[in-house]
């Protein structure tokens, strides 16, 4: 039985047809990745699934529920949570503060019990910066706690939207690039975090220009080119598929080689 | 640390109040720290609404007014007691605020700017037009609270000044812990989220719709009972209160001192109703120095006064 299922997805952005007809599911604890060129529509369709853009055709069902077109904060509640492929961190919070909201489900209240600072506000808040606490330092930021977290690296902010979409205990978990900007160390650390996350029975969609961590973690790889699914299957057989080649992995292999060299 | 911040905040504030009028030469001091008050406690809603949750709205003084005639029509119409009209005006701009904001508060940036302009428009001239309940332009009277007899009959006589002075006070200080505990909590984190990245915060869960409502709601009480102090105050009340002025007024002192600062905004409202009487000096120049020194701020302290100089002095003491 299927966690979340994606069922002819599509958009139009003005006359162009930005994703089409991309269909494909993920059981719970499965690592499914989403690759392509750059502007396949990889970031298009997280967004159709995450409720931030209106899918024009398709479904997204997730647990046996139509969630289509369904807001970003209604679908937080149903378990799906996603990181941003540019950053979208609240500068001017503190890295705690960051992570804390994250929890917004579980602690929040009435306004007037948080106006009042009434006990029952106080324990809320406590309860969830403990558990902030335990996700930072799950993602190795613990000592960065009382950081604004505008001040922090770009793959420190990385691990750190990883952290605040981890604070939701959600059930399905979207990752757009979540090692980019990073480097071979920190690419491991969250190689890691991510299989450890799936392994606890959470689905993870996965955005990765990173071929290496892709084959390594992946259980299923859907591959899109100009908005389309053209291929899709286990890693072994993905990396063999000519067009996938053509499309994506020739080109991405040669510049990963000129990039390492 | 971040929670003494709150408890230093309210301690400023509280000593400030309390020792200031050591060095009152005259009694007009009072009156002037009085009006900074009713200001400050206008412009911490402000806080809540501008700094917490990054909505902008040059229509607050349209609650003020609300809450000001309210005071002035409900005694003599309702027969309610000051008091108590000032809780209904405060009750009557919060569901104003409720009904307005959910359409307007979908729009962003210069867009809600120019809708709560409307807003607070209308308020003010349905309060001139009105003539026959509202006395017009000219204004109407306000009955007396009633509270310094009441403390006159325990045995603390105060001057009608001082009165003003200390019960102002003791709102602003009541209204800045009620802002300060919001921003430590739930509710304050989901203001700042949304914020902060509108997208993010909604992903994590926050109803962004919900929480700008909440923000509008209560920043709309605070104007509210600032503007039933300022009538209850003076005794007299004018549609002025309502206009346009005012709303741009709070608003600059807010951004002024530092919006994302309770103490900093305060300290806005403090530097904007006292410069102009020291500036009288200048006399025709008043106006011109004022527009100066906002616009030096802004250029140089664009986080506002406040937090402008107390990052500059933890900077250098690192």
């Amino acid at each position: 039985m299927s966690l979340l299922q994606i069922e002819g997805l599509g958009i139009d952005f003005g006359g162009l047809r930005a994703v089409n007809d991309v269909g494909f599911s993920l059981k719970p604890g499965e690592i499914v990745s989403v690759i392509g060129p750059n502007g396949a529509g990889k970031t298009t369709l997280f967004n159709m699934i995450s409720g931030v853009y209106a899918p024009a055709r398709g479904r997204v069902v997730l647990d046996g529920e139509d969630v289509t077109r369904m807001p970003p904060h209604l679908l937080a509640r149903r378990g799906l949570s996603r990181t941003f492929q540019n950053l979208q961190i609240f500068q001017s919070m503190s890295v705690l503060e960051n992570a804390v909201v994250g929890h917004h489900l579980h602690e929040r209240g009435s306004v007037f019990a948080d106006l009042f600072s009434l006990p029952a506000a106080r324990r809320r808040s406590k309860a969830s910066e403990d558990s902030a606490r335990a996700l930072l330092d799950r993602v190795g930021l613990g000592r960065a706690a009382e950081q604004e977290a505008g001040s922090l690296s770009y793959g420190a902010l990385k691990r750190l939207e990883i952290a605040r979409a981890l604070a939701l205990k959600p059930r399905v978990l979207l990752l757009d690039e979540p090692a980019a900007g990073c480097n071979a160390v920190e690419t491991e650390e969250i190689d890691h975090l991510i299989a450890q996350v799936a392994a606890e029975g959470v689905s993870i969609l996965l955005v990765e220009h990173d071929m290496k961590m892709v084959m390594r973690i992946s259980n299923h790889i859907v591959v899109l080119d100009h908005g389309e699914k053209i291929a899709e299957g286990e890693p072994a057989a993905i990396a063999r598929d000519p067009r996938v080649i053509e499309a994506y992995l020739g080109a991405q292999a040669t510049e990963a080689k000129h990039a390492d060299g | 640390m971040r929670l003494s911040s709150k408890v230093t905040t309210l301690l400023i504030l509280a000593a400030v109040i309390a020792i200031a009028p050591v060095f009152f030469p005259s009694s007009y001091y009072f009156r002037v720290g009085s009006l900074i008050f009713v200001n400050g406690l206008a412009v911490t809603g402000l806080v809540i609404l501008i700094g917490y949750a990054g909505q902008i709205s040059l229509g607050h003084a349209g609650f003020a007014g609300i809450g000001a005639y309210a005071c002035a029509l409900a005694p003599v119409h309702l027969g309610l007691h000051p008091a108590f009209a000032a809780l209904l005006g405060a009750a009557l701009s919060a569901g104003i605020a409720f009904l307005v904001g959910r359409p307007i508060l979908r729009l962003k940036g210069y867009y809600l700017a120019v809708a709560s302009l409307g807003f607070g428009i209308l308020v003010s001239m349905v309060l001139s037009n009105e003539a026959q309940l509202t006395g017009g332009p000219d204004g109407m009277a306000v009955p007396e609270l009633g509270l310094r007899g009441a403390l006159k009959a325990i045995g603390i006589d105060l001057s009608n000044t001082e009165f003003w002075y200390a019960f102002s006070g003791f709102v602003l200080v009541l209204g800045a812990w009620l802002a300060l505990n919001l921003h430590h909590s739930p509710t304050g984190r989901a203001l700042r989220a949304l914020h902060g990245s509108e997208v993010a915060a909604r992903t994590v869960g926050v109803d962004v719709a919900h929480y700008k409502l909440v923000a509008f709601v209560l920043s709309a009480v605070y104007a509210s009972v600032s503007g039933s102090l300022l009538a209850l105050q003076n005794k007299f009340i004018t549609p002025d209160v309502a206009g346009f002025m005012h709303s741009i007024e709070m608003v600059t002192m807010t951004v002024l001192g530092g919006a994302g600062s309770v103490l900093g905004a305060i300290l806005g409202a403090a530097i904007l109703t006292t410069l102009p009487q020291v500036l009288t000096i200048f006399q025709e120049y008043e106006q011109l120095m004022l527009g100066l020194v906002m616009m030096l701020v802004m250029i140089f302290m664009r986080e506002g006064l406040l937090p402008s100089i107390t990052r500059r002095i933890r900077g250098r003491g690192e």
